[in-house]
């Protein structure tokens, strides 16, 4: 350890009170008087899907497509996830089908 | 209670799988930087974020400033003041443990919660609080346990963290099929696909956030009527 116990903790503290607040803002901002502006509620509807969507590019933003495996892994895996899921409808065997498909590829095939 | 966790359970083993994973490497990582695992516990504890723990741990090196610390934090947690939007009236309802809901909404408690409902002998507030408790478990879990033993771990876990995409990708489906406008999760794709085309992978989700809010704001009347079309005659599969 570098810094000292209580520069440590003040750190985390920090971190803790900044994430909570970001977390529970829209609950102190609107939740208090019951009279949410339609366009929070708007965003409120639409944003799951958009936000889901996100999330998937975001998870694989680090995969390279210019050098090998060319994203290759990435590419079944997702294909087999979402295959998987179309078929049988069974979210633990989509996720678990996929995660595995990929860490054999990664591991294995394209190691 | 008993009962809502049960029911939690098996929907929340995909976050467990991710979680556990993530968690141990940032143990390792935190346990390198010279914090055991009483620190893991309690980080993961009182911060739980995944993302932002990561970066964290360089602050513990030293050299870096308070403000700097806090600016970081909300740059990277800043799409966190969206995700309770979706939880307004949901939580609101649920008393003092409201707040632990707003305290645990994580990408992947976010996530789970958008896409399920509860079983239909359970109450659907302790069935929420028992997923959110169960994915903090796994994550306070998995970060201890990187810091106890992740050195001794001797089974490949590289990939692992796939179990976290594959969520998404699942939700994501689940979400277009039971949409009547496809437009929300089309902007989710394009604009983060735009974002990392142009800026790269570095600090992605803020324009990403902001471009996609733009859109929806910009085709409002679509969505909204779609929206609203579709309430009353919601026909999702369990």
């Amino acid at each position: 350890m570098i810094l000292s116990v209580q520069e440590s903790i003040l750190i985390i503290m920090v971190i803790a009170v900044i994430t909570f607040g970001l977390r529970a803002a829209p609950f102190l901002l609107f939740s208090r008087t019951g009279t949410t502006p339609k366009v929070v509620t708007y965003l409120g509807n639409a944003l799951p899907p958009a936000v889901m969507g996100m999330l998937i590019v975001y998870c694989l933003r680090n995969t390279s497509v210019l050098s090998a495996p060319f994203g290759v892994p990435e590419l079944l895996s997702v294909i087999a996830v979402a295959g998987l899921h179309l078929w049988r409808k069974n979210n633990l065997l989509s996720i678990l089908g996929g995660t595995v498909l990929y860490m054999v590829l990664i591991q294995f095939v394209f190691s | 209670m008993k009962q809502a966790i049960k029911a939690a359970f098996p929907v929340t083993i995909p976050v467990l799988l991710g979680y556990l994973s993530i968690g141990i490497a940032f143990g390792l990582l935190f346990e390198n930087a010279g914090y055991n695992f009483i620190w893991s516990f309690f980080i993961s504890l009182v911060v739980y974020a995944g993302a932002m723990q990561f970066i964290a741990v360089s602050f513990f090196y030293g050299g870096i400033g308070l403000i700097q610390i806090a600016v970081m934090t909300l740059v990277v947690n800043v799409r966190h003041i969206f995700y309770g939007l979706s939880f307004l009236d949901r939580f609101s309802g649920m008393g003092k443990k409201k707040w632990y809901m707003a305290f645990s909404l994580t990408d992947e408690t976010y996530s789970l919660l958008c896409g399920i409902k509860a079983p239909e002998h359970v109450d659907e507030k302790k069935f929420f609080f028992s997923v959110a408790f169960l994915n903090q478990c796994y994550w306070v879990l998995g970060s201890v346990i990187g810091s106890l033993a992740g050195s001794l771990i001797t089974f490949d876990t590289t990939g692992m963290d796939f179990a976290m995409t594959a969520l998404f990708i699942v939700i994501f489906i689940d979400q277009w099929k039971s949409s009547s406008t496809h437009l929300p999760a089309l902007f989710g794709i394009g604009c983060t696909a735009a974002a990392l085309f142009v800026i790269g992978p570095g600090n992605l989700v803020i324009p990403s956030m902001i471009l996609i809010v733009i859109a929806l704001m910009l085709t409002r009347k679509q969505i909204e009527g779609k929206l609203t079309e579709k309430d009353g005659e919601e026909d999702q599969l369990p």
